[in-house]
């Protein structure tokens, strides 16, 4: 037992639960278009305006994980966790110079996915499918782990209902909750997380307004919080003579994640959602409010520290399950009235299901353009193309449940360690071919295998428990990112190859043109 | 398609760069000058949210009037 298990708390949390399942059902009847077309099951028809994306993108961005693993990585390890908020800065510039140009030519040339793009642009199957299997391992875990979200929230209502399975214990709220969430978004498709996500959001706010107005008044004011941590947690260790030290590991995280967010196949979707390049721009104005709210939710950590929680008897279970990772559960019973409660777990556990939506279907979207229609069934029609993707996206769904349910929380951490590694690695196909053709497929596909290769090595060589890979300069240590590092053999790999091949072999497979990019 | 043609980067798209100095980790890495009891390093990465956004904000406004951008 690791919460109070209060009826007003899990009646809250149920009430919320059911309004958003009534949503996902009824969002199949939104912006109505034909299910029964890939693109209209899978991008919402691309018809969700400036308003919706903002929620849509928010909800699918800013995930369960995230809300719990960043305060988490901050009230165990400090500083080092806020490098979530130089992580977000960086992405909006991005967002708003190069993804309107994705848009526009997935638009006009019908392409639901990155590989789709990348097919078209450099003319190989194989480069795509590369992008496409990059895509789906790396989302996967992240789906595993947005479970643990719900997990941590339904430990923290206290809720343990478990049916033993084969001697495994199957935790029946968990199960329940993601049978739901795999029935409406199979019938619904992108309009359920896209619905739900208005719903999420202004949970997330409200619950993140209600902290930092009630809680800094009951720990006597911010001075206080940041008082009671310690001062080695407070600052990152400064570089040394010898090692560009702590500083250089931060710098390179936020640039490697702020990276790597956009490559995600759940981001493109989301982006390729959107009803017009403009809908894009306008949120790389918009989305940083989310950054403000993650910036307050990364401080929940040090206020957790400052209320002692990691002390109290009525906390220990839950740590003692899930680590770090309840100390904003603990913190929220141990500030909050019990109704409020309610709504702060319901917006953690809604926050989990809008991106588990949104990965599913977007890695049905890959498995059904880039494998099935490319090598399976090519003459395959509209309707099978978007029958595939909704069993997929439940066969997605089972997985990452079997997952985290059958295996160690460990193994969805790793995975999803080195998920980011490898995404970041189709940057080069995705992100550089919308501004050039002059790479080579083969190339490319040579870079794509050097990063991840590169990268995995070195995840390896830190026994796969940190992705801060210390590089040496001559007698200059330099800790980095290993997806940045990775990225940068990538680079050199890719240009050198293309140089070489472009010299022997004519490639000009391009079916797009430069004017449908803007 | 004119409006079209002229769309590309200009000198103003610099602006978009300066949020990059937000990964200059020694300039903040310190605890003072404090704000509210704040320390400097996260009041500092805090108030590069509002000011990218207005960087982005002048971006998308020129863009406009120019017929310029991505």
């Amino acid at each position: 037992m690791t919460g109070p298990l209060d009826p007003t708390a899990i009646g809250v949390f149920v009430a919320l639960f059911a309004l958003v399942t009534v949503l996902g059902f009824i969002a199949a009847r939104w912006k109505r278009g034909d299910l029964g077309k890939l693109h209209e099951w899978g991008l919402g028809g691309r018809r969700f305006g400036t308003v919706v994306s903002w929620f849509l993108l928010g909800g699918d961005l800013y995930t369960a994980y995230t809300f719990v693993a960043v305060p988490a990585l901050v009230f165990g390890a400090g500083a080092t966790g806020f490098f979530a908020v130089p992580y977000c800065i960086v992405i909006w510039p991005i967002l708003y110079m190069v993804f309107p140009r994705l848009w526009s030519v997935c638009h006009k040339r019908g392409y639901v996915t990155a590989a789709d793009f990348v097919r078209g642009r450099f003319g190989s199957r194989t480069l795509a499918l590369a992008v496409a299997l990059t895509g789906v391992t790396a989302t996967m875990p992240y789906i595993a782990l947005q479970l643990v979200g719900i997990e941590v929230v339904i430990a923290g209502l206290g809720l343990h209902l478990s049916a033993n399975l084969a001697g495994i214990a199957i935790p029946l709220p968990l199960v329940i909750a993601f049978a739901v969430l795999a029935a409406y978004d199979y019938t619904s498709g992108l309009r359920a997380p896209a619905m739900i996500a208005i719903v999420k959001d202004t949970l997330i706010y409200f619950t993140v307004l209600a902290v930092i107005i009630v809680v800094p008044a009951q720990l006597g004011g911010y001075g206080h919080i940041f008082a009671s941590v310690a001062d080695a947690k407070l600052l990152l260790p400064a570089a040394t003579a010898g090692s560009l030290g702590a500083p250089s590991a931060y710098a390179t995280l936020a640039l490697g994640s702020a990276l790597a967010l956009f490559l995600y196949p759940h981001s493109i979707t989301g982006i390729l959602s959107s009803s017009g390049r403009e809908v894009i721009k306008r949120n790389a104005i918009l989305m940083p409010a989310y950054a403000v709210a993650l910036g307050l939710i990364a401080l929940m950590g040090y206020m957790a520290i400052a209320a002692g929680v990691k002390a109290m008897p009525a906390y220990a279970d839950g740590f003692k399950a899930f680590g770090p990772n309840f100390a904003v559960p603990a913190l929220l019973l141990q500030s909050f009235p019990a109704w409020m409660v309610g709504v702060a777990f319901a917006a953690i556990a809604i926050g989990a299901l809008v991106p588990a939506a949104i990965m599913s279907i977007s890695c049905a979207n890959l498995f059904t353009r880039n494998i099935y229609k490319e090598f399976i069934r090519p003459d395959c029609t509209e309707l099978q193309e978007s029958r595939v993707a909704k069993t997929t996206s439940l066969i997605v769904k089972a997985g990452g449940l079997i997952f985290i349910v059958a295996l160690p929380q460990t193994y969805a951490i790793v995975l999803q360690l080195l998920g980011g590694i490898w995404i970041i690695q189709t940057l080069p196909a995705v992100m550089l071919g919308l501004y050039t053709r002059s790479l080579h497929p083969w190339g490319l596909l040579l870079g794509l295998a050097a990063g991840v290769g590169t990268g995995t090595a070195m995840a390896g060589a830190l026994a796969f428990k940190s992705a801060t890979y210390v590089l040496h300069f001559g007698s200059l240590a330099v800790p980095c990112y290993a997806a940045v590092a990775a990225l940068a053999v990538n680079l050199i790999v890719t240009v050198v190859a293309s140089v070489a091949l472009n010299a022997f072999t004519r490639h000009h497979a391009d079916e797009t043109l430069a004017e449908e990019y803007v | 398609m004119a409006d079209r043609a002229r769309r590309g980067l200009r000198l103003h798209h610099l602006l978009l760069l300066l949020p990059l100095l937000v990964l200059w980790v020694p300039f903040y890495d310190r605890a003072e000058p404090a704000l509210a009891g704040i320390p400097f390093f996260y009041w500092y990465q805090l108030a590069w949210i509002p000011l990218t956004v207005v960087l982005v904000l002048i971006v998308f406004r020129l863009d406009r009037r120019l017929g310029t951008g991505p």
